[in-house]
């Protein structure tokens, strides 16, 4: 506007010379998972917070350590394990346990807010088909914070490993005890597979159901999410006086337990030490699920093409 | 191949007919304004062609059909819904990044050209800019796309008047070169007329009058009609009467320029002046168009 002499040649220039990109390869999935990071900063924060809360706890907690290291000395060494292992099992299932937590809070939000805010109008006017966003934003709880959960429970588990010794060795201790029931390589396997296991594989229908819904409702998607089904159940149970329902719900949260950790009386560590995964992927559940997981995605891709914004 | 062609395009939601069977031919280079007031069907037609929405009858937009092959018509078609649409939380720096991330044809050097005529900065987010600042953020991003049709829905609502002109001025000035087509709706009539090269007045769902510029400035014609000759004026059937200042003003429609000249004043109108002739009035033709 403040010089149109001068914009008008320049453009016609530019127009000439710059011909259309098709050379340049875009990656449309890509860059639609960084979007979804752009405006989903809670994904990576509220887990960090977390950990940097039980960091700072455990810290203050470790100035007594020597005094509890010479206590356990005296138990035996199934005792002493749990002891020790007590504080790394707890930072792994608070970082799942918000790993999760956000994971339905996205799932919830994402088809819905772009429709809220209006944006699906941008986001629809670039190339980028229906399928490729949904398959971009279901990346986020099956593929993104799992991952992110996995890195951030190892460096936790390092962290105060190593404070712990460190703690262990200026007061004079020796650290022998800690690492001998600390396994940190054993342990990082295992939560690794725990994840790709459960939070991923197992879960895979429910994140991809919020997402369903997030993608129909016209508004409180959460309410929709939960009710239906708690509606179900609750029919269920006062016509036929039946729970099949509720059991089957129950059996998608809390997993394939029998399979996955036979040994229920123990420590979760203890029982990740005897996962079988034959047994878990001959599960019919999981393959059910994972069918229920594409048909909901597919159903909330084309959900994406027909619906307005709210 | 036309750029947009319909057939008895419809659309109803329930029993509302938004859109009822319009017949819209669009050629290459042209720039056409769909002008009818508040649920006109405007919207619905535009979503229609973008791929928005599903429809009845035949559609093609560059020989797709948009509602089977949006995203890949959206490689040659960029549309600015309004003003609202771009979301809060966006960096504009991750704006540029991510249609040079999905647009083959986003040349990001334009954009960054034009932004920096303005006092956008690329760490600012969406939410921090001001209603004009977001419209020319959006349509810094759509003129950096080597499109051959840009669709704009009321995309100056809002805006004051500098903000519009500016607007108009940068579409027609770096962005339009007689290759591309431009379908625009506003309510700002006034500030289009030396813009488009057709007129399209939709009211009701249906299509009340078809015609390029140059057709409207040789058909219609606006007599501010001397008090003694108005009884003659009114014999030649105009196709509106106003009153102004205590004179008559009278818009013709095919009535030669000579033979009114001898009653009044006589002037091109303006597309607001016949908009309200057509609509308002909806006594006006409903004949289609010219061409």
């Amino acid at each position: 506007m403040t010089t149109p002499s001068n914009a008008l040649p320049d453009s016609k220039v530019e127009t000439q010379t710059i011909a259309p990109a098709d050379a340049v390869p875009t990656r449309p999935l890509y860059w639609s998972i960084r979007r979804e990071l752009w405006e989903h900063r809670s994904v990576y924060i509220a887990p960090l917070a977390v950990v940097a809360v039980f960091l700072f706890g455990f810290f203050i907690n470790s100035f007594s350590l020597p005094r509890r290291m010479r206590a356990l000395s005296a138990l035996d060494s199934a005792h002493q394990h749990q002891a020790l292992l007590q504080p790394y099992d707890f930072a792994a299932g608070v970082v799942m346990l918000v790993a999760f937590v956000v994971s339905v809070y996205y799932s919830l939000d994402c088809l819905h807010g772009e429709r809220r805010d209006r944006s699906i109008l941008f986001w629809k006017s670039l190339p980028v088909s229906d399928l490729t966003v949904v398959l971009a934003k279901a990346t986020i709880p099956l593929v993104i914070i799992p991952l992110l959960s996995y890195v951030l429970t190892f460096v936790s588990h390092l962290t105060m490993l190593l404070w712990s010794s460190t703690v262990l060795l200026a007061s004079g201790q020796s650290v022998s005890t800690l690492w001998a029931h600390v396994s940190l390589f054993q342990t990082t396997l295992m939560i690794l597979y725990h994840l790709v296991t459960v939070h991923t594989l197992w879960y895979a229908p429910i994140y991809c159901w919020l997402m369903l819904v997030s993608a129909w409702a016209r508004r409180a998607p959460f309410l929709w999410a939960v009710l239906p089904p708690l509606a179900i159940a609750a029919l269920e149970k006062i016509i036929f006086n039946t729970a099949h329902f509720a059991k089957f719900i129950g059996y998608r949260f809390g997993g394939p337990q029998a399979f996955t950790f036979p040994s229920k009386a123990d420590m979760p560590m203890h029982q990740m030490m005897s996962l079988d995964p034959v047994k878990f992927f001959s599960t019919p559940g999981l393959w059910l699920g994972f069918l229920a997981a594409a048909i909901f995605l597919v159903l909330a891709a084309r959900l994406r093409r027909y619906r307005d914004p709210v | 191949m036309p750029v947009i062609e319909a057939q008895g395009l419809r659309k109803a939601f329930g029993a509302t007919v938004a859109v009822d069977g319009i017949n819209l031919r669009v050629e290459e280079g042209r720039i056409l304004g769909l002008i009818g007031p508040n649920g006109a069907g405007k919207t619905t037609a535009l979503n229609a062609i973008l791929g928005l929405t599903a429809y009845q009858g035949e559609l093609r937009v560059l020989g797709r059909d948009p509602w089977s092959a949006r995203d890949q018509l959206m490689r040659d078609v960029c549309f600015i819904a309004d003003v609202a649409v771009l979301p809060r939380w966006l960096r504009v720096s991750q704006a540029l990044d991510y249609v040079a991330g999905v647009h083959p044809r986003f040349d990001r050097a334009k954009s960054e050209n034009f932004l920096a005529k303005t006092d956008i900065k690329r760490t600012s987010k969406v939410r921090e800019l001001s209603k004009g600042m977001v419209t020319q953020l959006h349509l810094a991003l759509v003129m950096a796309i080597d499109a051959r049709l840009l669709v704009l829905d009321e995309p100056t609502l809002g805006l004051d008047i500098l903000y519009r002109k500016q607007f108009y001025d940068s579409l027609l000035n770096d962005y339009f070169d007689r290759t591309r087509t431009i379908v625009v709706t506003t309510h700002q009539v006034e500030e289009l007329q030396h813009v488009l090269t057709d007129l399209m007045f939709i009211n009701r769902g249906r299509i009340v009058l078809s015609c390029t510029m140059e057709d409207f400035e040789a058909r219609y014609l606006e007599l501010k009609v001397n008090p003694e000759h108005l009884a003659a004026a009114r014999a030649l059937k105009p196709i509106d009467e106003r009153q102004v200042l205590g004179r008559s003003l009278l818009l013709f429609d095919h009535v030669d320029r000579q033979q009114l000249a001898a009653l009044g004043e006589v002037r091109t109108p303006t597309i607001a002046d016949l908009f309200v002739a057509v609509i308002g009035n909806q006594a006006g033709p409903t004949q289609g168009g010219v061409r």
